[in-house]
């Protein structure tokens, strides 16, 4: 296998007695969509939030193309790049559907020092938003308030302004999180057409998304890495049925 | 649309004022205007960090009387001849405002990048209570300088000269303070647009959000924090000239607070409703003092109205936009 993009090495986090995280391993390789699934309280969110800097884990390191990034913040990894959605969308609400977007390239570009030029009228910012306003069809909205937006269109301007960011990975938490069924279709084909280019984390409870996307699985339980395998695999794999997949169909 | 046409009219007004104040037979209050002026840039100063940056600064007064100070204690050795610092290099007192103006900023700003270095490693009522705990060190070190007239603070003999020319009398230093006042507004203004303006906001409105992108929150808040800083050191210089006195009280958290009632009662987040709230403060002071020594009775309640009924401030009701704050 080519060198993990990205890569979780024995991370561990405890809050008191409770192990969110318990030696977590796991490597995404370049264009690959990694898909971890668990039931919740599982320790999936505390995972990417450990991944995506926010949470410093107790024990383990974080690779980023082989770089231990371990000690950096959030900040820091994204200008490496790493980006993410929130499982609760994370807007800022009073600006604009394209300066949401906006500030994502700037940020991307790492030039935030501009004093005197009107960034609406700053091409290299502008061009690029709009592009991505297009591809995630929300030009229309794009002047309007982010608080404005519905649901289901701020969950698609999460997802463009990650990109935005022009990542090396994209950590998805839950992703189609209150988004309905035709939603849900449209964000699995947009998803879809990054495969192999972008390699992503994809955290999802939608079990039909993560089969149909995912090139790998890694199953949490209880803080732990139960199984790792292909979709296949993990489908006849006997404790993830026990542990986890029994429990949806019973639902 | 009708905000630009509402700042052009405000700003045709402080024009006009020495003129029809002149034709009137009122020149004297031309100095009060100035005073406001002086707050006026304080209080915009106080909006970049307080308005735009989410930043709740209780330590601003600090800021203000130490450019005050710096003013007015370079006067103060000009006159009697003595030397400000007198070793390893003898630096002397200067009445020049563009050594002495641009000393004051300075000074005040280095002051702000350090208070503001710890501080932003705070949040919320932290940070708050974190800057007003450094403004009242600032405070009790200046009431500690005797040479400098301790609590009874500092007579300032005489007035800066710019370039050379005098600022004497009421007119001249009345320009100047409406002139910097313009200029930090136009500055703020485009600031707040261009980049740095749109990711110091957007890290207000979601902090997490700002981080996940890679925005240097800390860093881009540590430069609106120092730039703010340094321009009410600026009108602090302003006002040490209008009043010929510089006192403790200017550094004291009652100044810190007006400030912070100015940019809230004027709409926070839009620059002009500071000056708008500046110049309706001072003057309710000045006329309910004139009416009753009880004024903060009636000033008191009528702010409370105000903050409860146009939440966005004064200057939205006149602008019909809301800040951004």
């Amino acid at each position: 296998m080519a060198e993990a993009v990205l890569e979780a090495r024995g991370l561990t986090r405890r809050f008191g007695a409770l192990a969110a995280n318990e030696d977590v391993s796991l490597a995404i390789a370049p264009g690959e969509c990694h898909a971890v699934i668990g039931p919740n309280g599982a320790g999936k969110s505390t995972l990417v939030a450990m991944l995506a800097g926010e949470q410093r884990p107790d024990a383990g390191s974080v690779l980023l193309a082989g770089e231990d990034v371990t000690a950096l913040g959030a900040a820091r990894r994204a200008r490496r790049g790493i980006a993410r959605s929130f499982q609760v969308t994370q807007l800022c609400r009073d600006l604009s559907v394209r300066e949401n977007v906006m500030l994502a390239v700037q940020a991307a570009e790492g030039r935030h020092w501009g004093f005197f030029r009107p960034a609406h009228s700053d091409a290299a910012l502008t061009v690029t938003a709009d592009a991505s306003l297009a591809a995630a069809g929300l030009d229309a909205r794009a002047s309007s308030p982010a608080a404005l937006l519905s649901h289901g269109e701020q969950r698609q301007l999460e997802l463009a302004i990650a990109l935005s960011q022009a990542p090396r990975v994209l950590l998805l938490d839950e992703p189609a999180a209150g988004l309905g069924a035709a939603e849900t279709a449209a964000l699995a084909s947009r998803l879809a057409a990054l495969k192999g280019r972008l390699a992503m984390l994809l955290v999802e409870h939608d079990m039909d998304t993560v089969f149909a996307l995912a090139d790998r699985i890694t199953v949490l339980a209880g803080g732990r890495v139960i199984a790792t395998g292909r979709p296949g695999e993990i489908r006849a794999d006997r404790a993830v049925r026990e542990a986890y997949l029994g429990d949806v169909v019973d639902a | 649309m009708r905000e630009r046409l509402a700042a052009a009219i405000g700003l045709c007004l402080l024009v006009a004022a020495p003129f029809v104040l002149e034709a009137m037979d009122e020149a004297f209050l031309l100095s009060v205007l100035t005073r406001m002026l002086a707050y006026a840039l304080a209080a915009a100063a106080l909006d970049l960090v307080l308005g735009y940056g989410g930043m709740v600064s209780f330590g601003h007064g600090a800021f203000l009387g130490t450019g005050a100070y710096v003013a007015g204690v370079l006067l103060h050795h000009r006159s009697d001849g003595s030397a400000l610092v007198a070793w390893p290099v003898r630096i002397g007192g200067t009445a020049e405002a563009l050594i002495a103006w641009p000393a004051a900023a300075l000074v005040s700003g280095l002051l702000a990048a350090a208070i503001g270095a710890i501080s932003l490693r705070t949040r919320g009522v932290h940070f708050i209570m974190i800057t007003l705990a450094f403004a009242q060190m600032v405070f009790f070190l200046v009431l500690a300088l005797p040479q400098y007239g301790g609590t009874d603070g500092l007579m300032v003999p005489g007035r800066n000269v710019l370039a050379g020319a005098s600022l004497e009398g009421d007119a001249p230093l009345y320009w100047v303070a409406l002139a910097l006042l313009v200029a930090f507004l136009a500055f703020g203004r485009s600031t707040m647009a261009a980049r740095f303006g749109l990711a110091l906001r957007g890290a207000r409105m979601n902090e997490r959000r700002a981080l996940a992108l890679g925005v240097p929150v800390y860093r881009l808040r540590l430069a609106a924090f120092t730039l703010s800083g340094a321009v009410a050191g600026l009108a602090g210089a302003v006002l040490a000239n209008q009043s010929s006195f510089v006192s403790p009280d200017l550094l004291s958290w009652q100044r810190s607070g007006e400030l912070m009632v100015m940019v809230i009662l004027g709409g926070q987040g839009t620059l002009f409703g500071p000056v708008l709230g500046a110049i309706a403060l001072l003057a309710a002071e000045e006329e309910l003092a004139a009416i009753t020594e009880h004024w903060m009775l009636i000033l008191g309640p009528a702010l409370l109205l105000v903050v409860l009924f146009f939440r966005g401030g004064l200057w939205p009701l006149i602008a019909g936009k809301r800040g951004d704050g």
